[in-house]
């Protein structure tokens, strides 16, 4: 496995090998599935569209809708508008969303079609809507692309009526449903009204009920996106995933935001809550509290097999960066920390709380890959790899226990029903890890230390 | 039948009405081949399952070349989409090296756009030579690259130069032509004008010596059906591409018969290699029992060996043995119930055979991107006009090679032959369906819900974009990209480890949970707990 992987280490500067990122329409289409009744469309050659369709498919295990402009040489040269003009016409007349939203990939960007002109004028039915992102694949990366169009959200659709709501604006970040229903199960209980948005739950993790349904239950409906206006504050989770949305909000409808980490572990999940709990003043329900109490006592429970171990962590910046710190928080040594999105703050913010931890000697990388990252573990071997799938590869060669968090998770079922935020998602993931470093204990024991009680 | 079309296609604007009527038509005894429009562009908006002229390039020809550092020349997505997603497996030969496990990309990024990519190009190739020192490097365009007018070409002269391998350029942005097909196109010039017979020494020339052209080792089939093919006899000279290297592609040229598989991605190297080096070429079906026998059977009429003859009836009559039991118990199981079938440009006409062999009717079948010749035949190409969206992928012309040309079979034989095989000849997909049966190119997701609500067939064979569609329908869906990660499905063996897949998908238990108890039974049985409120 990985066999022409060399140990000495060689800087590159040109050649990316097994990225730790994708690009960013993947990341759009995905925010734009989080719209109820929406039809996310990617302006573009056709090749494009039906990768990110697969890519989530193959993730989410479900159907992902899309469309595309499908451009030809034609179009590559002369602009795609009147391929924009058709596909509307199309959609709305075959698919029928009540929403569509735009993005974009390098070719249209490279060839700088002017999608704000084409959408004035295209024919849209009434009472029907188009929105658009910019999402050049050469920047940033699949999260940046989520990010645009969170943003264009934001820009299209979100007012300030002066009616004030009332709700917290919840900006999840780039997260799986099950993270979405987490976030909403809290803020139930909390008793804080809100609007989550984009909300994928109830759209990539539908059931088998009653058939086929081309635009499922779930999704942010585009009544709340309007109102995200008028809310009293927007959370924003995930710098890179959240952030800029929550700016334009508070640039268009001053609306006065909060930038979080997104709660995977206990110290991300403690913020979130004190948050909450300051906003709306009262006590956090004791069914929270024991929620945070059995998670602690699980961290408790299982801290011999967690002190000290060597981990290997890669994947997007929002997720990372919170699972960082609960790894120290579990007692781990971080050895390896790496994303592919590009950004400084990335390796700022975690080189800041290592030293808080006094953890030495990291490796922290961002626009890094998982090439670069095995060449490292094959000089200095970790107990444990946390990353998405194309990480098993690594965990292969060098036969180290991995578990799967992120995107995309492709060879596992039933990941995207478990939340991996908030005290009960943080009890999944040590749920998993300590699993995996006991499966390989039991695997590769001696017969005679085999034990029945661990 | 009729309004069945009628109501598939009422939903259509004016326009999109009259494209997609052309592509849709109805088999029928009146008319035994009809013409069908095929390998045009693609509807905005309507929801395609195609992809692009890089996917048919790096994607399916060429990526599957072990030994080779494919390099995306473009931002990351296409390369990351590319890695290890399409199951063409293969593994390291002898001392050999195999990168299928790695993706390549010059990741390029804003400033690459604006003042060109050209110079990180080098560098990464100079990086993956010092890396890796692979037999070859390949360089593949991506949407942006023609724009922004970087000259991949020159690049790879230039490195094929400094670093005394072959680095090859092919320039399959994504826009050109409207399928994966126009990748095939491009893969296979590049190859035949500068890989095979570029060996410097003359290859020794062996015995019942073969080409395996269009066959992709997705879950093993090549392996399966070259465990069969040496079993009898034959060697193997070069595979394109499935678990295939440089050096075999370099030194296909000494083989004496070409096998194509997938007519769609290969057949202009087959038509070239006859020119160049009068090989001939015959199509063949290693998908099914039948069309696996009657392939073998072909294979030796043109040899005309009497030993292999009596191996191949041999062999046909081991191999049938080992798995006829298990056969014909998934035959009892499955038969009498009906499938459609949409795959890319060979496998919705080549699994039909195999549905035959265990009693399964086909009653829709499609390509994405197949052309006339793959729907009606070769006799059609001199009749079909290319368009504009086609017309710029280049045709290589090729002439005799003087020195390498061989008469493998006497005219006359061969003359005979054609009678009975299929010499530089694919009948196509249409010939073989049923009367009434549908045949639709470049399906799209509206179609393929109403047909599913119109036709209700049992099982409808697709992609990963259609699977959990169709499987929310109610219907099973088995990959046939991808084999929903099984395999092989190709030879005698394949065939009965689809059987086992398909009987799997069809019986699962879990078909009888879809519908829950409260709704299927009156739940008016009074109130279990009275009082209590």
């Amino acid at each position: 496995m990985l066999d022409l992987t060399p140990k000495e280490s060689y800087e590159r500067k040109a050649l990316r090998i097994n990225p730790a990122k994708t690009c960013q329409p993947i990341g759009a289409m995905y925010a734009a599935l989080g719209i109820h009744n929406c039809m996310p469309h990617s302006h573009g050659s056709q090749g494009c569209c039906s990768y990110h369709r697969m890519q989530l498919t193959r993730h989410f295990k479900d159907p992902i809708m899309a469309t595309t402009s499908s451009f030809t040489e034609g179009a590559s040269v002369f602009g795609g508008g009147a391929n924009f003009k058709t596909a509307m016409k199309n959609i709305f007349s075959i698919y029928n969303p009540d929403i569509v939203a735009v993005h974009t990939t390098c070719l249209s960007e490279t060839v700088g079609d002017d999608l704000v002109t084409y959408i004035a004028s295209s024919e849209i039915p009434e009472g029907k809507i188009v929105i658009h992102a910019n999402t050049p694949s050469y920047v940033g990366s699949h999260i940046t692309g989520f990010s645009s169009m969170v943003k264009a959200m934001v820009a299209y659709l979100s007012k300030n009526t002066g009616v004030e709501n009332g709700k917290v604006n919840i900006l999840p970040g780039f997260v799986g449903p099950a993270d979405m229903r987490e976030y909403k199960r809290i803020l139930k209980i909390m008793g804080i009204p809100y609007i989550i948005m984009p909300d994928t739950s109830g759209v990539v993790d539908s059931p088998m009920t009653e058939g086929f349904k081309m635009f499922p239950k779930g999704g942010t409906k585009i009544e709340e996106i309007k109102d995200t206006g008028n809310s009293k504050r927007t959370f924003a989770f995930g710098s890179v995933s959240s952030q800029d949305a929550a700016i334009e909000l508070e640039k268009k409808c001053k609306v006065p935001f909060d930038t979080l980490p997104i709660p995977i572990g206990i110290d991300a999940t403690d913020e979130f809550l004190m948050k909450l709990v300051k906003l709306a003043g009262g006590e956090v329900p004791y069914e929270i509290e024991e929620e945070r109490g059995q998670l602690v006592d699980l961290m408790l429970d299982t801290h011999q097999y967690f002190h000290g171990k060597k981990v290997a962590i890669i994947g997007d910046p929002d997720t990372v960066i919170p699972f960082t710190q609960f790894a120290i928080s579990l007692g781990m040594n971080p050895r390896y920390v790496v994303t592919g999105t590009p950004g400084d703050k990335f390796e700022k913010t975690i080189n800041g709380m290592m030293e808080k931890a006094g953890v030495q000697g990291a490796k922290v990388k961002s626009s890094g890959d998982f090439f670069e990252m095995h060449q490292w573990i094959k000089n200095e071997p970790v107990d444990l790899i946390v990353g998405n799938s194309h990480a098993k590869y690594i965990a292969r060669a060098e036969n180290t226990p991995l578990i799967r968090l992120g995107f995309p998770v492709l060879d596992r079922y039933g990941y995207y029903y478990n939340p991996k935020i908030g005290y009960r998602g943080s009890m999944r993931l040590i749920e998993m890890m300590c699993d995996a470093i006991l499966d390989k204990m039991d695997r590769e024991c001696k017969e005679e230390d085999f034990e029945l009680v661990l | 039948m009729k309004k069945v079309l009628d109501q598939v296609l009422e939903v259509y604007p004016a326009k999109t009405f009259k494209n997609r009527k052309k592509h849709i038509l109805i088999k029928s005894n009146d008319e035994p081949n009809p013409v069908i429009q095929a390998n045009v562009r693609t509807v905005p908006g309507i929801m395609t399952n195609r992809g692009c002229c890089y996917a048919g390039c790096k994607g399916v020809v060429l990526g599957p070349v072990k030994d080779m550092v494919h390099i995306t020349h473009g931002p990351i997505g296409c390369a990351y989409y590319t890695w290890a997603t399409r199951r063409n497996k293969a593994k390291a030969e002898d001392g050999g090296q195999n990168f299928l496990e790695y993706t390549f990309s010059t990741d390029m990024q804003e400033k690459d756009i604006v003042f060109g990519g050209v110079e990180k190009l080098k560098q990464a190739i100079k990086e993956a030579v010092d890396l890796f020192h692979p037999k070859a490097v390949g360089i593949y365009a991506t949407c942006p690259v023609g724009l922004i007018g970087d000259d991949i070409n020159a690049v790879a002269q230039e490195a094929t130069k400094e670093y005394g391998i072959q680095v090859l350029a092919f320039n399959c942005e994504g826009y050109k032509g409207v399928s994966q097909s126009a990748g095939h196109h491009i893969a296979n010039n590049n190859i035949l004008e500068s890989v095979v017979g570029r060996g410097k020494k003359p290859l020794e020339q062996k015995k019942f010596s073969i080409n395996m052209l269009g066959e992709y080792n997705i879950g093993g089939d090549a392996w399966e059906i070259e465990r069969v093919l040496e079993k009898i006899g034959y060697n193997v000279v070069g595979r394109f591409s499935g678990d295939g290297t440089y050096d075999r592609l370099e030194q296909s040229y000494v083989a004496d018969l070409n096998l194509v598989q997938c007519h769609r991605s290969i057949n202009y190297i087959a038509e070239m290699m006859e020119i160049r080096y009068g090989i001939p070429w015959v199509k063949v079906n290693f998908i099914g029992v039948e069309s696996t026998i009657e392939t073998l059977r072909n294979m030796a009429k043109c040899f005309n060996d009497p030993g292999l003859t009596r191996r191949t009836e041999e062999v046909i009559e081991e191999e049938l043995e080992a798995i006829s039991e298990e056969i014909s118990f998934y035959k009892d199981k499955l038969h009498g119930k009906t499938a459609c079938l949409f795959v890319g440009g060979s496998r919705a006409h080549h699994y039909q055979k195999l549905l035959e062999d265990l009693g399964i009717k086909t009653i829709l079948a499609g390509y994405e991107f197949g052309h006339r010749d793959d729907y009606e035949g070769r006799e059609v190409i001199p009749t079909i006009k290319l368009d504009a969206d086609t017309r710029n992928i280049p045709e290589l012309t090729v002439e005799k090679d003087e020195e390498r040309y061989r008469i493998i079979i006497p005219p006359e034989r061969y003359e005979t032959l054609k009678e009975e095989i299929p010499f530089e000849y694919y009948g196509g997909m249409i010939k073989d369906m049923d009367e009434g049966a549908i045949v639709v190119d470049d399906l799209n997701h509206h179609e393929t819900e109403q047909f599913i609500k119109l036709l209700k067939p049992d099982m409808f064979f697709s992609g990963i974009k259609d699977k959990y569609v169709i499987q929310k329908m109610g219907v099973v869906s088995k990959q046939l990209h991808s084999y929903d990660y099984s395999g092989p499905y190709a030879g005698f063996r394949g065939a009965a480890v689809f059987a086992r897949d398909l009987a799997a998908g069809v019986f699962t238990p879990a078909w009888g949970y879809v519908t829950p108890p409260w709704r299927k039974e009156p739940l008016l049985e009074g109130q279990i707990v009275g009082g209590e409120k």
